[in-house]
């Protein structure tokens, strides 16, 4: 990202501008438990969706999500004890992180770090989420203490329930920022160490402002990506209550099918998906593998309605036109766009009106799939893992199918790759991801080269 | 900073010592506390039964009429961080769409859309117990919870919208509806050191230019039977004041015994030095230098005893506003009254300011606000900004003895002093760290 271009900037010499680039990943979703595996597992079209097993949802709603199957983190770590408490999404980190450091040859769980990286320059921004709360507890407290003929809550009733049942450090685990702390105990990070939570775009803002705290020196490597599980009771319960997620109960491989006519909701998913960004000097100095160059990033917000994306998809033309600027291209320039693609009306209309504004008399040529099809929504992770499908498809020129794509909407005529992948030179690939209540957030990655 | 200039041209809280930033700092000023004995809910039950809550207030009252109707889709967290958003505008003097909603494009002081940006500090948003429990008694077979029930029946009972009241990026969202915030909007969810990240944050967007003007903060409702109980089992809440709330919140004090938790909401504008003096407003103070670090700790729910990661944090906002322990004239730490950190905290701090510790005034602000969780962060700087406009050093309470080991110089007595520069730091159970370096201007 060369900032000299902007307009508006008061630069002063000195002022270290570093490119920058992947050189680590690493994944644990619902296709499966490493890169390789998951990605070939898109390749051939693979649905991660069956019936939901991590609670009882039989009678809600949707029976159905695309859940992280036979995981277990205490594999990926020396030190199981230490992170015994951590909530779902924490335990897909410690995998997905200890996957991607080894790829990135950055040391984990050491007394000495001998990898080359500063650990006061290491860190990390994870689009991270809540933890479930102990239905026990929670639900149990309440049906102890709620006078329902009074409609009044008896609180001496709530509290003694609650307290005999509230474990403490699983309740500190529900906490948000706890994926990070982890991924902090696990690397030795002492740099910047940060979670957010933009709903759905989370984990490409955090790539996208991570990648940008490494542009201008202020660290060399960053554990970006991120970790969440919403397959929980009150997670789904305010998603159905919402109407937004399919409730295909007889069909839940194919009932993730964005852009199709009959497309009724996405497919609530978990996972974590980690990407290793560092500044292009680091990683020469220290002989890391260089994956992708990031080049671009926009973020903004429609500023509508929280229930609904502007209607002409005007946040999301901004942060995708913003993301190109920024990254010194033309839209011309773009090979493949990886979409949101949730499988909902709204989203998959809107996604492709605004696709076709910014790409303009390219917009039916240029190949946009949906990894949600195959993997369903990670939530604040889903950014991260389809951004990683982008790094993948520029390494092997192929570029992953939307699946369930059988009947097509007739208003929607991009080329959405229906059901098989595609082989595509991929030099520059595109990541888009808006999330509920209109923060649209873009990151736009290159083949590498010294250049 | 390296690139544009960042300054605060606007201050906006909501605190259990008022509606507002100036009533809050007139409060911190006359020394009032803001604990008091748990009124929310009968805490009955509860160990600690004091917090710090906000005055009784109408959401209405605080909301441009167009969007009164969004107030329904407003948790509490949401409509603290409205109020102050409210108030740090008016402050301002931007006009946004809520100050004036057919605000004509050209003048100076009317905010191109595109160009605002919004970043704030949230916590886990509780939900509202009473609010769900219908659905959950719909639920119950032979007086136990019944999942079955609940997907069945129960479910039904929700309100529609209901999970839009607690996703944390909410806060930013009804914002930034209001306001009409298009440019880039982030949440951090890093709980007590939320809102000096989202603060750096936002800076940087201004810095790099992708914004001018930022609101920028931190919001959380902790007054909630479930996130009470919470930091009670944790063993963080002090039991031992119940009938003493004033004396409850003693941050590096010998008899300390734990923290009171509270709510709040502290927003402050941010703007590029460039916008500001073309629209000619007021600056209070330049964000001049931000870190971040982590605290490494197998009992991650404390800091590690010689708060390393306060030290990093501190010295890399000191590197970025190219100062030195010497320049620095008013430190506001996270002081929670948790005796642990607290002592880690000091010694972390120590560490940096070396033989400057013992003429740094340090003013820990909880023994009067509680902790707020992710509005602490932006309490705090609107309590720091307020201190180097009005060159006044209000008192530290409850520190009557300081720790053993603390050797920090804690503000006992009200002081006059000019303020050059100050330093404001934080951090959180699991780790994250950060700090904060503002610059008067007037230098």
């Amino acid at each position: 990202m060369d900032y000299g271009r902007r307009e508006g900037m008061n630069v002063e010499s000195g002022l270290k501008r570093e490119r920058v680039v992947i050189t680590g990943m690493g994944i644990v979703c619902p296709l499966g438990h490493d890169v390789e595996t998951a990605w070939q597992a898109m390749l051939a079209g693979k649905s991660g969706v069956a019936k939901t097993t991590i609670f009882d949802a039989s009678t809600f709603p949707t029976i159905f999500t695309a859940e992280v199957k036979n995981y277990d983190f205490r594999k990926y770590t020396r030190q199981p004890e230490l992170h015994k408490d951590s909530n779902r999404g924490s335990g897909f980190a410690i995998g997905a992180t200890v996957q991607a450091c080894r790829q990135a040859k950055i040391d984990v769980e050491s007394e000495r770090f001998g990898d080359g990286v500063d650990r006061r320059r290491l860190g990390i921004y994870l689009g991270a989420g809540e933890g479930s709360a102990n239905n026990d507890a929670f639900f149990g407290a309440i049906a102890a203490g709620w006078d329902d003929a009074q409609g009044k809550m008896d609180w001496a009733k709530w509290a003694e329930v609650a307290a005999a049942r509230m474990r403490p450090m699983h309740e500190l685990e529900q906490e948000s920022n706890m994926p990070a702390a982890h991924i902090a105990m696990l690397t030795g990070a002492r740099g910047p160490v940060r979670t957010c939570l933009t709903a759905c775009a989370a984990s490409t803002q955090a790539v996208g402002e991570a990648t940008d705290e490494i542009c201008r020196g202020e660290a060399d490597v960053i554990i970006a990506g991120g970790a969440h599980s919403m397959i929980h009771p009150l997670g789904q319960t305010g998603f159905n209550r919402l109407t937004a997620l399919s409730t295909r109960n007889d069909s839940p491989e194919t009932a993730s099918r964005p852009f199709t006519a009959s497309r009724d909701g996405f497919v609530l998913g978990e996972g974590a998906a980690i990407i290793i960004l560092e500044s292009l000097s680091s990683a020469k100095k220290r002989g890391a593998p260089i994956l992708a160059e990031v080049i671009g990033y926009g973020s903004s917000s429609d500023a509508f309605r929280i229930t609904d994306m502007h209607e002409e998809g005007r946040g999301a033309i901004q942060a995708m036109e913003a993301a190109i600027a920024n990254a010194g291209i033309s839209y011309k320039d773009i090979d493949y766009v990886s979409t949101h693609g949730t499988s909902t009306q709204e989203n998959d209309s809107i996604e492709t009106k605004a696709i076709k504004a910014v790409f303009k008399e390219r917009a039916k040529n240029i190949p946009v799939s949906s990894i949600k099809s195959m993997m369903g929504h990670l939530i604040g992770a889903a950014g991260a893992a389809e951004l990683m499908t982008c790094v993948l498809a520029i390494r092997d020129n192929i570029v992953p199918p939307t699946i369930n794509l059988n009947d097509p909407d007739p208003t929607l005529d991009l080329d959405y790759v229906p059901n098989r992948p595609r082989k595509v030179q991929v030099n520059i690939a595109m990541k888009e991801s808006f999330g509920f209540g209109g923060q649209n957030d873009v990151v736009i990655v290159r083949r590498y080269s010294e250049k | 900073m390296n690139c544009a200039r960042v300054v605060i041209t606007g201050l906006g809280a909501v605190s259990p010592l008022g509606l507002s930033a100036t009533d809050t700092w007139s409060g911190l000023c006359e020394g009032r506390c803001g604990i008091k004995p748990i009124t929310a809910f009968d805490p009955i039950g509860f160990a600690c039964k004091l917090a710090g809550q906000v005055p009784d207030y109408r959401i209405q009252d605080y909301v441009a009429k167009q969007f009164r109707k969004a107030t329904k889709l407003m948790s509490r967290d949401i409509e603290l961080a409205v109020i102050a958003a409210n108030e740090a505008v008016k402050d301002s003097g931007l006009i946004t769409r809520a100050i004036d909603a057919d605000r004509e494009r050209n003048a100076s002081n009317v905010v191109n859309p595109t160009r605002m940006a919004i970043n704030l500090g949230a916590g886990l948003i509780s939900c509202d117990l009473p609010e769900i429990a219908p659905a959950v008694a719909k639920s119950v077979t032979e007086g136990k919870f019944d999942m079955h029930k609940w997907g069945k029946e129960g479910i039904e009972s929700v309100t529609p919208l209901w999970l839009l009241k607690y996703l944390p990026n909410m806060l930013a969202c009804h914002i930034g509806i209001i306001h009409d915030i298009q440019g880039p909007s982030n949440t951090i969810t890093c709980a007590e050191s939320s809102a000096y990240i989202a603060i750096a944050e936002a800076a940087q967007v201004i810095s790099r230019g992708d914004s001018d003007i930022a609101l920028a903060g931190g919001a959380e409702a902790k007054v909630n039977p479930i996130l009470i109980m919470r930091q009670i089992l944790l063993g963080r809440a002090t039991t031992k004041s119940n009938d003493r709330p004033e004396n409850a919140c003693r941050p590096f004090d010998a008899d300390a015994a734990g923290a009171v938790f509270g709510e709040g909401a502290g927003i402050i504008v941010l703007e590029s030095q460039e916008n500001a003096r073309n629209r000619s407003v007021r600056i209070f103070a330049e964000v001049a230098g931000t870190g971040q670090s982590a605290s490494i700790n197998r009992a991650y729910e404390h800091i590690e005893p010689d708060g390393l990661g306060i030290t990093i944090a501190i010295e890399k906002a000191l590197a970025q506003a190219s100062i030195s322990p010497k320049d620095i004239d008013l430190i506001i730490p996270h002081g929670t009254g948790i005796p642990q950190d607290d002592l880690a905290e000091a010694k972390g701090i120590e560490k940096v300011l070396g033989k400057e510790t013992k003429r740094i005034p340090v003013w820990p602000t909880k023994s009067m606000l509680g902790n707020t969780g992710a509005a602490c962060g932006g309490l705090d700087i609107i309590a720091a900004v307020c201190a180097m406009r009005d060159g006044v050093i209000p008192a530290a309470k409850n520190c009557e003895r300081k720790a053993n080991g603390c050797n920090l110089n804690i503000v006992t007595q009200q002081q006059k002093r000019n303020i050059r520069n100050m330093l404001c730091c934080s951090y959180t159970y699991g780790g994250q760290t950060a700090a904060v370096v503002i610059k008067n201007v007037e230098h």
